[in-house]
């Protein structure tokens, strides 16, 4: 039987992943009014605005429409994987939080216990969470495929062959990162930040900004967002993958994305910006995870500044950049970093 | 309570690895597959090694497994189902099973199959990245390379493979 501190430490584990789940649950709430704010005021439009101040009720709006849609299965769809794809979409998209710190240890009040602000602090991190998250892709083939549509099987095609060759691209940053940190451990990584902005990664020159620059475009395309969302281009595959999803179903895909946009920029905070580090130091006392967030906040702000900047590219294009570009460059990096750490 | 543990993920392996040669949807199977590498994973873990698991879901069931199902997706054959391909192979791979399992069994019964812990702690394994790194790097250095080397061989042979493949079709001499 075990002892109480085992279970507190369990039931500690327990409570600190429900709240997790339900940041990340709540959190496309407010990003997809950011989203439609950013959207229109690029273009020059108000953006949402009927529903609530300032369109703030925007979101409960959709998610109402959403939760009441009918949900439509396709005659002839696999209804199996049609079912599971979401869902093996959105829960990778959550698993990665595991290995994620937002902080060091805290003390908290009233239970005058100290807690760490990361549910597991795992050896082997960056690579956990390159591996779980790489997995989200198979949501967008299998439910490509299952719909039994060929708009939807394009899309899953695409995402995978888009998959394949990122993959190779962002592993490669995530090396980089290893080797300038030392560790393949998350918590590590910070602590080898610390210090004033200088120490961050992103400023280990020549390296680091090359480094970012890589993992930046591979993210942007492991997560299917412009310019590299072709497996969703309207233009020419309707809707792509999700072409035959509606209602909560098609919720769960938009939620899965937004989830890997925070996965991303989260994560290039850990990697490159000195994770919950200040900048400077300051005479006032700012909580560190203040700065975590707020790094986290301006990244995402710059995905959904290029989603409306950008135009999409070709196919091709995307292919080129991938395997032409990317991986040569990361390779040479790659080499240029292993001589500066000797 | 490992031990539960394990025989979860060992019978979901297991039956996962016989799904994956018996349904007859080639999506399906695929799906199979990349439960029972998941599986294989979780075993891993409990071997204390993190890395090997990270590494399993890393190549095998996020890089492999996508590629296959895109050759599934590619070449089609996702909607009709397999027909049967036994050849008349059925009774000789029973006998070969047969015996792997006994040579296996007498082995295991024998206490043959176990590998000494060496001069490692149980808690250095479980941080294992570098003692795996080193020691790949430095006594294991020859058959790492081989090994890289013969991977290399298979890339190429399966690009000359295509491209004599491309050649004959287009019936051109290109080379």
């Amino acid at each position: 039987m075990p002892d109480i501190a085992t279970l507190l430490e369990i039931l500690l584990i327990v409570v600190k992943v429900g709240v997790v789940t339900m940041i990340l649950f709540g959190l496309p709430l407010p990003l997809t009014w950011l989203e439609r704010k950013v959207a229109g005021h690029i273009q020059v439009r108000l953006g949402p605005w009927r529903v609530g101040p300032h369109g703030l009720l925007q979101p409960f709006a959709d998610m109402i429409k959403l939760l009441f849609k009918e949900d439509i299965v396709p005659y002839k769809a696999d209804k199996l994987l049609f079912n599971l794809a979401p869902l093996l979409s959105m829960v990778p998209a959550f698993a990665v939080f595991v290995a994620i710190p937002f902080g060091d240890s805290v003390m908290v009040p009233f239970i005058n216990k100290e807690v760490t602000l990361y549910i597991s602090d795992m050896n082997v991190g960056i690579l956990y969470i390159l591996a779980i998250g790489g997995l989200s892709i198979y949501g967008l083939i299998l439910g490509g495929w299952a719909s039994n549509s060929k708009y939807a099987l394009l899309g899953g095609l695409r995402s995978s062959a888009q998959m394949i060759s990122y993959e190779v691209a962002m592993s490669f940053a995530a090396v980089g990162v290893v080797m300038m940190s030392n560790s393949l451990s998350l918590l590590e990584m910070v602590k080898s930040q610390s210090g004033s902005f200088l120490n961050w990664n992103i400023f280990y020159l020549p390296v680091g900004p090359v480094w970012f620059a890589i993992f930046l475009i591979a993210g942007l395309a492991e997560i299917n967002r412009i310019p590299f969302d072709l497996t969703e281009d309207e233009g020419t595959l309707a809707a792509g993958f999700h072409t035959e999803y509606s209602g909560m179903k098609f919720a769960f895909f938009m939620l899965a994305e937004y989830v890997a946009m925070v996965t991303i920029s989260v994560l290039s905070v850990v990697m490159f910006f000195g994770g919950w580090n200040a900048p400077l130091q300051v005479p006032v006392p700012i909580p560190p995870i203040f700065w975590f967030v707020a790094k986290a906040g301006a990244l995402i702000y710059f995905f959904m500044w290029i989603r409306f900047t950008l135009p999409r590219y070709r196919y091709d294009q995307l292919m080129t950049i991938g395997w032409k570009i990317l991986i040569p460059v990361a390779l040479v990096n790659l080499l240029v970093t292993g001589f500066m750490r000797i | 309570m490992e031990q539960i543990f394990f025989y979860i993920f060992a019978i979901v392996a297991v039956a996962s690895a016989i799904a994956v040669i018996s349904v007859r949807n080639p999506v399906h199977s695929a799906m199979y597959l990349i439960v029972c590498f998941l599986q294989v994973a979780a075993i891993f873990i409990l071997l204390r090694s993190p890395f090997l698991a990270a590494v399993q879901v890393f190549i095998y069931v996020g890089a492999v497994m996508v590629l296959f199902l895109f050759a599934v997706m590619v070449l089609d054959i996702g909607k009709e189902s397999f027909g049967e391909h036994m050849h008349s192979q059925a009774i000789p791979a029973g006998i070969t099973v047969l015996g792997l399992l006994a040579v296996v069994g007498w082995l295991i019964s024998k206490g043959k199959i176990t590998v000494p812990l060496g001069n490692y702690t149980e808690e250095v394994l479980t941080k294992n990245t570098e003692v795996v790194g080193k020691s790949l790097y430095t006594q294991f250095i020859f058959p790492f390379e081989v090994v890289s080397l013969l991977l290399l061989i298979a890339l190429v042979g399966a690009i000359v493979l295509v491209m004599k493949e491309k050649g004959k079709g287009a019936g051109s001499t290109r080379s």
